[in-house]
């Protein structure tokens, strides 16, 4: 339980970027020199403002940048020691990385349940752990549940992040790439779905990668961040450093006069 | 009365010819969004491969089940080359690939079996049978069986199996049923050997009703009002749209005909299909897009 408690104490690094560059179309240099470490059990904040390269970044770990028509021109990714910067994206899965995508992106005209059983699929589970595996999101979610037979498409923007998260989860992610969790969401909405990202971090020792522009929100649960701007990494630290950070403040927050 | 339920009845079963063409294009519709124009062309290529392979003296079974084998790997094939280098680009992008391909499958299949028509014969009578009064082709009762079970097994693979949703929800966002780990070439390659399945189910039917020649692959323009009717994205609604075209139009062959000089059924689906479009364009069925601000 310490170990999750505290990731640093053992610090088994998760997963392993190493200065990857990332080239759309064979063209535009979207990504360059990006590093980082996931420590196993950590929820790492990667902050930025729009474009900076956060969803790319993710893009490229979860292997969807090839869908994008993107690829990793140089550098490495590593996930649990073993190289994976141009494994496909359901073996990824398999793995244990899974991509929560920016929007959401909720199969709208799927039921709610459907939705979630489809992230289930990948591990082919028998009937009865598929079933333990949705019941298991229900205890996250309990509000999916009364949902359940709806179209994802027609529940609120919390709902379906609330979905998309689930739908995730039923993968038995190791680690889970989240995209942008606060987008369009009403405050109080964001509280509880961050609320729940540091609970299964904690209880079920799931990792987290979260790109944000949400600054305080995303450091008020993360344990370390990194900070992208333009396509590079320009700082990193501890979610107590970086909030003290005056660059951080100038940056996104604005400069005091 | 008895004359109407028998044209009633005839227009019905013979409407639901046009749903096994139609069913088809729903299939491909609903897990990739894109509207499949070789679906035409592969109702042709299957129905010659058969009928070649019947004229070789290959037993019936046998021909039925090599011809699905190559509708497989035919599928595999447009799968591999066509599809897997468009990933995540525009439907209509798809949809200009399907055009290319039609002409392609088209050419394959009379490159390989030749350009003459065929007979093929099923072994069902045509004879009219007597029910309740009315005159019913026997050949039609069999082929509206045919799409009955046609429906019965795709709506149970669409809602209650694995691949069924994975299907589903490929077909709603390609982007994300990647990151959940579904692998998108393997249910395009599966979907796509159903809908050859279901071409060669059509291309039988079809090809034993006009004989099997190049104006097979034309039998797709009739299942288009059908699907503006139903709906692109549902098998149920093809078979709506079409008991809806076989009636109308048969009932108004021999009502409206006389009225207005005759030759009613070829055109009058796609004046039905117009109405439709200004009043519901996605179909009876179709799903409407879901669109939240």
């Amino acid at each position: 339980m310490s170990a999750i408690a505290n990731p640093y104490a053992e610090s088994v690094e998760l997963l392993r970027v190493d200065d990857i560059e990332v080239i759309y179309d064979s063209a535009v240099l979207a990504v360059s020199g990006v590093s980082l470490t996931v420590p196993k059990g950590a929820i790492i904040a990667l902050l930025g403002a729009n474009g900076a390269g956060k969803s790319t970044t993710l893009k490229a770990i979860s292997g969807l940048v090839r869908a994008d028509r993107a690829e990793v021109s140089s550098g490495s990714i590593h996930f649990q020691g073993q190289m994976s910067t141009h494994t496909p994206p359901h073996v990824l899965v398999q793995q244990g990385i899974v991509h929560v995508l920016e929007g959401r992106h909720v199969f709208a005209h799927l039921t709610v349940e459907e939705n979630l059983r489809s992230g289930g699929f990948v591990r082919r589970p028998s009937r009865q752990s598929l079933q333990a595996g949705l019941e298991r999101i229900y205890t996250w979610f309990p509000r999916l549940k009364e949902k359940r037979k709806v179209q994802a498409g027609y529940t609120s923007g919390g709902e379906q992040q609330m979905v998309a998260i689930g739908r995730a989860l039923m993968t038995n992610p190791s680690m889970v790439l989240l995209d942008e969790p606060s987008m369009g969401l009403a405050p109080l909405i964001v509280q509880e779905i961050f609320e729940i990202v540091s609970q299964l971090n904690e209880k079920e020792g799931v990792s987290f990668l979260l790109a944000e522009q949400n600054i305080p929100v995303a450091l008020k649960h993360a344990h370390y961040g990194y900070v992208l701007e333009t396509g590079k990494i320009v700082l990193s630290g501890t979610a107590q450093e970086l909030l003290q950070n005056t660059a951080l403040q100038d940056a996104y927050l604005g400069k005091k006069q | 009365m008895e004359f109407f339920l028998e044209v009633l009845t005839g227009g019905l079963l013979a409407g639901l010819m046009y749903s096994l063409v139609a069913i088809g294009f729903v299939l491909i519709y609903k897990a990739s969004g894109v509207f499949n124009f070789a679906q035409g062309s592969m109702v042709l290529f299957s129905a010659l491969t058969f009928v070649s392979l019947l004229e070789r003296g290959v037993p019936f079974w046998v021909s039925f089940a090599v011809t699905l084998l190559t509708m497989i790997a035919l599928a595999w094939a447009i799968e591999r080359v066509v599809l897997r280098p468009l990933v995540n680009r525009p439907p209509i992008t798809l949809f200009m690939a399907t055009l290319g391909l039609s002409y392609i499958i088209e050419g394959v299949a009379q490159a390989m079996w030749g350009a003459q028509v065929h007979g093929l014969e099923l072994g069902i009578s045509d004879a009219p049978l007597e029910i309740g009064g009315m005159l019913l082709s026997q050949f039609d009762l069999f082929s509206a069986a045919t799409a009955g079970i046609l429906v019965l097994f795709l709506s149970l693979l669409f809602n209650k199996t694995r691949i069924g949703i994975s299907l589903r929800a490929v077909a709603d966002d390609q982007l994300a049923a990647l990151a959940v780990g579904i692998k998108l070439q393997r249910i395009w390659m599966i979907v796509w050997a159903v809908a050859g399945f279901v071409g060669l189910v059509a291309g039988l039917l079809w090809g034993a009703r006009l004989g099997v020649q190049f104006s097979l692959s034309l039998v797709v323009l009739k299942a288009l009002p059908v699907l503006i009717i139903g709906g692109f994205t549902s098998i149920g609604g093809a078979i709506v749209g079409g008991l809806i075209i076989g009636a109308s139009e048969k009932l108004a062959e021999v009502y409206l005909g006389p009225i207005i000089g005759g030759g009613i059924e070829n055109w009058f689906p796609y004046v039905l299909a117009l109405l439709f479009l200004l009043v519901r364009p996605a179909g009876i069925f179709g799903e409407r897009a879901i669109e939240r601000v």
